[in-house]
């Protein structure tokens, strides 16, 4: 069965939403086996940094029902998300100076 | 999308709930951006402190991370009863979330007694300073989540459940996916990169 109210797609079902989770149980193991694994080296960070990417997009997307909502509500919060880097570079920049 | 279509949207008091939650999870992102940044900038300075490699349990703080991820779950489960108006099964699933949100915060309790066993507090070092902020901030939402899906569990019993009330649901809903996807930043910036 799928849930309709005005302004969206259809959401997904919850079998949908329980292979979801079985996929973001997945990742996460995956992350820990990686994070163990001293031969992956310099490739660890990255690995990282795209599973948690991916965990991160799948949450919001499917959990958060983003991607099956009315766009404004995708553009508030990528406001949010992109302007997190550049306070990343900002705070990191200034004080990286500061501090030495 | 026409204009009167747009008028009549934009009037709609679920649309602008909606609104400015996701205007107040914007922010949240800017307000947590700012703690991680910091940690980034410290994560090195330990003084004499203990370091992240140290006193991290990886294998305990990914039993935790797994729980707060299956929280979502139940909290989208909870929210998909709303749509069928099947209030009980709404009420067994955000009672769920609510658990799982309260045996991630006992974990995180438990993980920062033993740090501070082992000689890490707030004031140890910068280390110890940004990484009790950021974590216990997080902490801090997770217990206003729970707080807000056992207040919405309870509401539902009171008789006052209002015709949209499936919007309450919805909204804390979002909430607490927020505090979710936050987590699995932490989990990975802080802990797994940081060993």
């Amino acid at each position: 069965m799928t849930v309709t109210t005005a302004q969206h797609r259809p959401y997904p079902r919850p079998r949908d939403y329980w292979l979801i989770a079985l996929i973001l149980g997945v990742i996460t193991a995956a992350e820990v086996t990686v994070t163990y694994l001293d031969f992956l080296d310099a490739a660890v960070a990255p690995m990282l940094l795209v599973m948690a990417a991916a965990k991160f997009a799948i949450v919001v997307g499917w959990f958060m029902h983003l991607r099956f909502e009315a766009p404004i509500y995708r553009r508030l919060f990528l406001i949010g998300i992109v302007a997190v880097p550049i306070l990343f570079g900002a705070v990191l920049f200034t004080f990286g100076i500061l501090i030495g | 999308m026409s204009a009167a279509v747009h008028e009549e949207h934009a009037h709609d008091p679920a649309h602008i709930r909606k609104v400015a939650m996701w205007v107040f999870l914007g922010s949240e992102c800017l307000l947590f951006g700012t703690l991680i940044s910091t940690f980034l900038l410290y994560r090195t300075r330990t003084g004499d402190g203990p370091t992240a490699a140290e006193i991290f349990d990886i294998p305990f703080t990914s039993i935790s991370s797994f729980i707060l991820l299956m929280s979502s779950l139940t909290m989208v489960l909870a929210h998909h009863s709303t749509g069928r108006k099947d209030w009980r099964q709404m009420r067994v699933w955000l009672v769920a979330t609510a658990l799982l949100g309260m045996t991630f915060l006992a974990g995180q309790v438990f993980e920062f007694t033993g740090f501070v066993e082992e000689g890490l507090t707030v004031t140890t070092s910068p280390f110890g300073s940004s990484f009790f902020v950021l974590t216990s901030f997080h902490g801090t939402h997770v217990a206003v989540g729970v707080l807000m899906l056992l207040v919405t569990a309870l509401m539902s019993y009171t008789g006052r459940w209002r015709p949209d009330a499936g919007m309450d649901v919805e909204l804390v809903g979002l909430y607490w996916h927020f505090v979710d996807i936050v987590w699995i930043v932490i989990f990975t910036v802080v802990y797994l990169l940081g060993v």
